[in-house]
This record gives structure tokens, C-alpha cells and sequence, in this order.
């Protein structure tokens, strides 16, 4: 319901999610295509097919969630590219279609995806055909020369196509990648598609270095090849999860120590978790790449900390009406607390400043001084002209009033009452670009909840 | 490092001599075989300057065997001594000549030894092809075995000469040991891999090999740098919640490690360790919805007061939920002031009821209250609050547990926040503050109309 209306407002191709449509609907042409031509030709070698069938299925098992909500499937993918770069088996020329790659590849990632299923974790259709469409390029253009006899006797020629063409999958997935993100979360392309390169980078690299090895030792080992080159893959697989495990606990940690202040009291229920989604949302209108969206969603949840050194909680907890001292104040001690912490050093700056005015503040403003020997980083800089806060000190502060104003009201009147009362105030206090933003933000979430 | 002794001068003297004698000898191959023995070494300085890349503390990432190993099957006992001898161009800061000198030694005789028994249980040295790769892997196995356990012999005795545990930059302790062993037996498996697409690859074998393994390396030195980064986030989070409470400054903290000694003690593993340690950091933030004037007040409790009290463990609950741990140490939390004899709170568990994360962080919290200051009183004295662990043991505490931290307590000590003495105000004010505590079992918290 609330979503055809949303449509409403759109033309056919801006629906959301119709880029992701079209990724499936490309993705399932090329699979037609591909068992159609299958089955005419026949299955070529099945001892070799349903080899990398398992070991792509297994990889499709083991599934790894990166940072940033990020479904990546490093051995599935290795073994997929390394299909369709194989040359030879032992002494054995390989001669399977491009055809048979693709469905080779799409019967082991549902093979691969039925565990998950079983356990109630939905298949991503989204990142399935995306690494599709990419093994389906790449086979494309290295089957027809695999049996080429310049390929077959030239190693470095065979080598640097197989390296250019790994390079081009991997590519092409964060490309891919990166679109579906601009459609899901509003992203901006080029920044989604940095984002997406920084993460994806190391573990692309090691997914196609696997490919090659796992190709190249075929022709020594035979399909032994397989499961003994996935051996570093795996290795390299086990940290990632670690890594991505810790990072998930702490930002659950953040978030719930952010709720400290609402059990406290001193807060209102939900506040810290409401601001720091609005900011982030904010954040990524404005083209944030996702390392500072992650210090912005950090300072959001614990802009509050620094109430906790009060004595008395202020009533109701809305800072937006506490005067400008006090509000100095908390977010001094809060930045302090984080400070602690020493490895936030830039969350902690960008709580200490979220108070200021956008435009910085004048050096003749008593108490913003900030304090000795520290010039320059509380608002004044050595040349006495007033520094501006970091963006996402002036983003904090807009959300911020915004849900002191509106708090967990869904009423888009409200909403859009509290926008207009910061922008009224967009001469000095919050940045008319946050505020924009912002509003943008409200007015595309009030018409989804409606 | 201190000065060598003589027997340490002349153990590693015999050791580097010993290595130069085997390479001496030769033989040697032709310009290809030099060409490898040049890459194979280059891919060892590679390692050796790359080795400080993690603490070794946390994990010990040593692959120097895989291109040792390698250069075993391609180019027989010589070439792998020559490798190893590359150690010594390792571009790593830190090791003194003397340790230099040894290491190079060591990787050079190490490897000339596993070159040989690979040699001598029937191994073919030379380029393997597709019909000689796999009769290679049962030589090899052994020879990996043979290159580690050298490796770690030779170490030990330099170790037992100096006895500077840090001499080589690693670890002595007999569980680490056993890990480094059992790591670099897995990296040395790399070698063969190297050795087999060398026919395919050639030199990229290496490279190809290792971008996966350097890969995976980086996201280690990741994982260290959130895990400290988490734990110094945590505990700056604790902090703020303990400004609340003057006197528990650095209880947390302090509960943390108490409740991890007992943890080691009575041989939990490793990741119900961790988990243990952030209950102990997070045990009181609940505390938090309890009024200050209620934790702060020193006549007796009115019986909300008590309840507010008593529902703090819930709180913390609360807050802690959504936090992806271990679910015992989320019941570890919870039930952190339930006694054995079952008169504790919130849920007045008895004995086994009570989950064995929270019969920890009891003893670890009680300890810790009794040895810091308070405002009635001052610090115990660490025989003296043992001793009072000792009396609630069996009613309040599990004796099991109690033992368990008193033999740590013994054997490691106690790092005490306050000095024991007089109590921080005068004595003639004392009489008019009632003794509470919600943490001391002998301080307990007085309610005006007793409980049934």
C-alpha cells in the first residue's frame, strides 16, 4: 500500500528497486541462453563440471557479510572464474562452452544457497545474478580462445588475458555493485562505487589470484587442484569473517551503550538511535563516502555521552532548549569520554563541535574559546577568523534539533513544521545544506510511512 | 638485550658455522638455479621484512618455511640452505647482530636438513610435473615436519642460553610454542603449492600464492586494530558510566580482569575468556537507571530504594542485549548478584541454577569492593578480603570459584586501586555513615523493614 504510492510519484523506470529488476531480468536471459545452448551441445567433460559445480556450491555456502551490509561470496566467485579460464585439465584440453559455465555456475549457487534457505536466510537475488552476469562476461570472452593454439602455447600471452580478464569481472561486480547500492540506499554513484572498490579491493584481489592458481594448477595437479589452491582462499575467508564479526560488535556495542543515557534518564527513549540514522541518511545525501558515514553514525549515537556527567538530568533530555553553555558543555564532556578512548580521535572532534554554529564561531564569543593550547580546534583558527565545525558536526546538530523538535512523532505535519524552523535559522546556526538534506530525508520517509 | 653470555656467543657461533660449512660444500646448479634460489630468497626477505607486522602477541605469522620448503623440492639441500641464509638481508628493525647472525644460522641449517631428509625418504628434487606432484607430498610432509622441528629445537636452546624470552622476537611459553608450530607446519604447506605451479607459472607462483596470504594477513592486523580499538571504546564507555559513582572508579576494569584470572584459572577457552571479560566491564552498567542519591545514600534503604537497587542486573540487560556476545555472558550479567544459598537477586537462583559466568564476575565484583576504598572505610587489605571470601564461601559464593581465584590471586598478585588504610574521612564522622555496599558481603546494604 504505502509503497504504490510512493510509486506514484515516479516515473516507471525511477521505481525503486527497478534497477534491481533489471540486473534479474539480464541475469536470467543470459541463463536461458545458456541452458538452451547446454543442451544442444551437450555437456562437455562432466567429471570437470560437476567438480567446480561443488566447489562453487561450497563456496556459496560459506557466505561472508562484510562491513556495510556487504554479501560476498570469495570461494564461489575464485572457483566460478577459474571454470572459465581453464585451459587444460592435467593434459586433458578443457572444452566447455561459455554456455556450460554459466550453468555450471547458477546450479552451484543454488545448490550452494539451499542450507541457507533451510536455516530461514532469504537468497540475495541481487548479488546472485551481479556475480553472474560477471562470470557470464568473462567466459564469454575466454572460452571461444581457450582452445586457440596461440593461447594454448604462449603461457604470458595466456597469462596476462587471464589476469586482464579477472580483473575485469571483479570490476565489473563492484560496478554492478555499486548501482544496486544507489538504487537501495540513495547513495551517490561515484561515491558508492569508491566505497565499493575500497572494501571489495583486497578480497577481490585474493578471489582472483585464487582463480588463476586454481586454473593454472590444473594442468599439474588435476582437479586435486581445486581443493588444495582453495586452502589460502579459506585461510584469507576466516580472518574476513573475524574482522567483520568484530566490527558488527562494535558498533552494536556503540549503539547500545548510546542507550545508557536514555535508561538514565536523561534522554528520551530511542533518541541516540534516531539521530544517528537520520544523520547517516543525511550523510549519505551528501555524498559521504561510508568510512566517515561510520564516524558520523558513531558521533550520532553518543553525541549525548557527555550528559552522563551531569548531576541531574536535564528535563525531557532535549539539548535543542538548554542554553547555549550548557550545551557546550555536554558536548565538551562527551567529547572528553570519547576522547578516553583514544582511538576515536576524530568522533570525538566531531562531538566537541556539535554545537557550533555552521558558520564557526567568532573569536569574540567569550566561553567558545575552546581551550589554551589547543588554538585552532575548537572553532577558532590561529588567524582569529572563525573555522567552520567538520560537516558532520553541523549534520549531528541539525538532526539533533530535528528530533528534539519532533521526537518519535510520525506526523509529516510535525515534520515538516521542525524543518522549517531550522531552516528560518540557516542564516548562522544550522548549514542550509544539512537542513536541505535533511529535508529531503523527512519528506521521502513521511511518504513511505504514510 | 643484555650481553651474551659465553655458552650463548659460542652456541650461536656453532650454529652460523655450521650453516656456512653446508653451503660451502655445494653443490651448485647452473644460471637457472640461481635464478630461483635469487627469487625464492627475495620472497623470504620479503617475509622476514614484513614479520613485525603484527604483534606476536596475537598471532605469529611466520611463512618464512613456505619458500624454504620450496626451494627444498626445486633445488635440493643447498639451494634451501642458501634461502634460508637470506634471512640475514631481512630489512626488519629491532633484532641485534647477535640475533641476526642466529636466525640467518638457523633458517639455513633448518633448511638444509629438511632439504636432505626430503632427499632421503625418496623425494624427487627438481620442477615437479604433472606425474611427480603428487608422489612428492608424503616426502615433503616429512621434510616440513623435520624443517619446524629444527627450527624450534635450535630456538629453544638459544632461549635456554640467554633465558631472554623476547631473543628472536618470539614468545617462550609452551602453549604459544605449540601454536608457532603448528602455524608454520601450514605455511610451510605453501611451499609445496609454490613448488607445484612453479612447472605452470614459473616465478608468479610465488606472487600468486601469496597475494591470497597477504590478503588474509592484513585482515588479521585488522581484526587487532578493532579489537583494541573495541576494548579501548568499551572501557572509555565504562568510565563515563562510573563518573556517576565516585568510589568505583575503575571497578569495571578491575572486576574484568578478576573475573578473567578465575576464567583462566578454571580452564575456560579462549572466547568464553573474552566474552567474560566484557561481562566483567559491563556488569554495572545498570547502575545507570538506578538514582544516584539511591547508590549514593548512606542511611538505611527504603524498600523501593532496595528494589531499585535489585533491578540494576536487569537494566544492564537491557542495555546489553543487542550486543552480539556470547548469550552466557549476557547471563553472566543478569545474574551477577545471585548467591549460592539462593537469597540473591534479581531471580533468587540457588547453586548450579546460577549460570557459571555469574558465579564469577560475583567473586571478581565482591573482591574488588572490599579491596578499594569507601567512604566508612578504607581498602582491605588483599589476606583480608580473601579471608571474608573465604567466610561467604559456600553461602554466597561458589567455594569452586573462590579456590579458583585465591590460587590466582596468589600466584599472579592483585593490582589494588587504593592503598589499604584509614577511611577517606575522620574517623569521628564515621559513626554518623552506615556501612553499605551493594557489591561487600560485609557491608551489605540495610533495608528499614527487613525482608521475609
Amino acid at each position: 500500500m504505502t509503497e504504490r504510492r510512493h510509486e506514484l510519484h515516479r516515473f516507471p523506470w525511477q521505481v525503486r528497486d527497478s534497477g534491481l529488476l533489471l540486473l534479474v531480468v539480464a541475469a536470467g536471459v543470459v541463463l536461458v541462453a545458456s541452458v538452451a545452448q547446454t543442451a544442444v551441445a551437450g555437456l562437455r567433460d562432466p567429471r570437470i563440471a560437476v567438480a567446480f559445480g561443488v566447489l562453487i556450491a561450497f563456496g556459496e555456502v560459506l557466505r561472508l557479510n562484510l562491513p556495510g551490509d556487504r554479501e560476498t561470496v570469495p570461494i564461489g566467485m575464485a572457483g566460478a572464474l577459474a571454470y572459465a579460464l581453464l585451459v587444460r585439465v592435467g593434459d586433458h584440453p578443457a572444452q566447455h562452452s561459455a554456455g556450460q559455465v554459466v550453468t555450471v555456475t547458477t546450479i552451484g549457487m543454488i545448490v550452494g544457497a539451499l542450507p541457507h534457505l533451510a536455516v530461514g536466510r532469504p537468497a540475495k537475488v541481487g548479488g546472485m545474478s551481479i556475480r553472474l552476469l560477471c562470470v557470464a562476461c568473462v567466459a564469454s570472452i575466454f572460452r571461444p580462445l581457450a582452445g586457440n593454439e596461440a593461447v594454448v602455447r604462449d603461457w604470458g600471452l595466456a597469462f596476462s588475458l587471464m589476469t586482464a580478464l579477472a580483473v575485469v569481472a571483479l570490476l565489473l561486480e563492484a560496478v554492478l555493485t555499486a548501482l544496486m547500492r544507489v538504487d537501495e540506499q540513495r547513495a551517490r554513484f561515484r561515491v558508492a562505487l569508491v566505497d565499493e572498490m575500497r572494501v571489495e579491493l583486497p578480497l577481490g584481489a585474493a578471489v582472483g589470484a585464487s582463480a588463476l592458481l586454481i586454473a593454472f594448477a590444473a594442468e599439474v595437479m588435476g582437479l586435486a587442484a581445486l581443493a588444495v589452491f582453495t586452502a589460502p582462499l579459506l585461510v584469507t575467508q576466516v580472518a574476513f569473517r573475524r574482522y567483520a564479526g568484530i566490527r558488527a560488535t562494535y558498533l552494536q556495542t556503540v549503539r547500545a551503550l548510546a542507550k545508557v543515557t536514555e535508561i538514565g534518564g536523561y534522554v528520551e527513549p530511542g533518541h541516540s538511535e534516531r539521530v544517528s540514522r537520520l544523520a547517516v541518511a543525511v550523510g549519505r545525501e551528501l555524498g559521504i563516502h561510508e568510512p566517515e558515514l561510520l564516524e558520523l553514525e558513531y558521533a550520532a549515537l553518543m553525541h549525548d555521552i557527555g550528559q552522563l556527567s551531569l548531576a541531574d538530568p536535564i528535563p525531557g533530555g532535549a539539548t535543542v532548549l538548554v542554553s547555549r553553555q550548557d550545551q557546550q558543555r555536554i558536548a565538551e564532556l562527551g567529547a572528553d569520554v570519547i576522547q578516553q578512548a583514544q582511538v576515536l580521535g576524530s568522533v570525538a572532534e566531531i562531538v566537541r563541535r556539535q554545537n557550533e554554529p555552521y558558520r564557526g564561531v567568532e573569536v569574540a564569543h567569550e566561553g567558545y574559546r575552546g581551550r589554551p593550547g589547543q588554538p585552532g580546534s575548537h572553532g577558532v583558527r590561529l588567524d582569529g577568523e572563525p573555522s567552520r565545525p567538520p560537516l558532520s558536526s553541523r549534520i549531528i546538530k541539525a538532526a539533533n534539533a530535528f528530533d528534539d523538535l519532533v521526537g518519535s512523532s510520525l506526523d509529516p505535519g510535525r515534520a515538516a513544521a521542525a524543518v522549517q524552523q531550522l531552516r528560518l535559522d540557516t542564516a548562522s546556526e544550522y548549514d542550509p545544506e544539512a537542513v536541505e538534506a535533511l529535508s529531503r530525508v523527512v519528506n521521502r520517509r513521511s511518504v513511505i510511512q504514510l | 638485550m643484555a650481553r651474551l653470555s659465553w655458552s650463548a656467543r659460542l652456541y650461536i657461533g656453532a650454529v652460523v658455522l655450521a650453516a656456512a660449512a653446508v653451503i660451502i660444500h655445494g653443490p651448485f646448479g647452473d644460471l637457472r638455479w640461481w635464478r630461483t634460489v635469487a627469487v625464492l630468497g627475495l620472497l623470504l626477505v620479503v617475509f622476514e621484512s614484513t614479520a613485525t607486522l603484527l604483534r606476536p602477541r596475537q598471532l605469529a605469522w611466520s611463512p618464512n618455511s613456505s619458500s624454504t620448503l620450496a626451494a627444498a623440492v626445486l633445488l635440493g639441500p643447498v639451494g634451501a640452505a642458501l634461502v634460508g641464509a637470506c634471512t640475514m638481508f631481512g630489512m626488519r628493525r629491532g633484532p641485534s647482530a647477535a640475533q641476526r647472525a642466529f636466525n640467518t644460522g638457523m633458517m639455513a641449517l633448518s633448511a638444509y636438513l629438511a632439504g636432505r631428509v626430503f632427499v632421503a625418504v625418496g623425494g624427487q628434487v627438481g620442477i615437479p610435473d604433472s606425474a611427480s606432484s603428487a608422489r612428492i607430498i608424503g616426502p615433503f610432509a616429512i621434510a616440513a615436519v623435520v624443517h619446524v622441528v629444527t627450527n624450534h629445537a635450535l630456538l629453544a636452546g638459544v632461549l635456554w642460553l640467554t633465558s631472554d624470552r623476547d631473543f628472536a622476537g618470539r614468545h617462550a611459553p609452551l602453549g604459544v610454542s605449540i601454536k608457532l608450530i603448528a602455524s608454520d607446519l601450514g605455511y610451510g604447506a605453501f611451499g609445496l603449492l609454490i613448488a607445484a605451479v612453479w612447472s605452470v607459472t614459473g616465478v608468479f607462483a610465488p606472487v600468486l600464492i601469496l597475494i591470497p596470504l597477504f590478503v588474509a594477513r592484513w585482515a588479521v592486523a585488522q581484526i587487532a586494530e578493532q579489537q583494541q580499538a573495541y576494548e579501548a571504546t568499551v572501557g572509555a564507555l565504562c568510565q563515563a558510566v562510573e563518573t556517576k559513582d565516585l568510589y568505583t572508579r575503575g571497578h569495571s576494569d578491575r572486576v574484568s580482569r578478576g573475573s578473567v584470572m578465575i576464567a583462566r584459572e578454571i580452564g575456560m577457552r579462549g572466547e568464553r575468556v573474552e566474552a567474560i571479560r566484557y561481562a566483567g566491564m559491563l556488569h554495572d552498567v545498570g547502575k545507570l537507571g538506578v538514582p544516584t542519591k539511591v547508590l549514593q545514600k548512606t542511611g538505611k534503604l527504603t524498600e523501593e530504594e532496595y528494589a531499585a537497587i535489585q533491578l540494576h542486573p536487569m537494566r544492564g540487560l537491557d542495555i546489553v542485549r543487542e550486543i552480539g556476545f556470547l548469550d552466557e555472558a549476557l547471563a553472566g550479567i543478569m545474574h551477577h548478584h545471585e548467591r549460592i544459598d539462593g537469597r540473591g537477586y534479581p531471580m533468587g537462583l540457588a547453586g548450579d541454577e546460577i549460570p557459571e559466568f555469574a558465579r564469577v564476575l560475583a567473586v571478581a565484583d565482591a573482591f574488588d569492593a572490599m579491596t578499594s576504598t569507601r567512604s566508612y572505610r578504607g581498602a582491605r587489605q588483599v589476606e583480608e578480603a580473601i579471608a571474608e571470601l573465604r567466610k561467604w564461601s559456600g553461602t554466597q559464593f561458589d567455594p569452586a570459584v573462590v579456590d579458583a581465584f585465591v590460587a590466582a590471586v596468589k600466584r599472579d598478585g592483585w593490582q589494588r586501586p587504593d592503598p589499604p588504610g584509614p577511611p577517606m574521612i575522620a574517623a569521628d564522622d564515621l559513626a554518623a555513615i552506615a556501612a553499605q555496599d551493594h557489591d561487600d558481603p560485609s557491608a551489605p546494604l540495610r533495608v528499614i523493614d527487613s525482608l521475609p
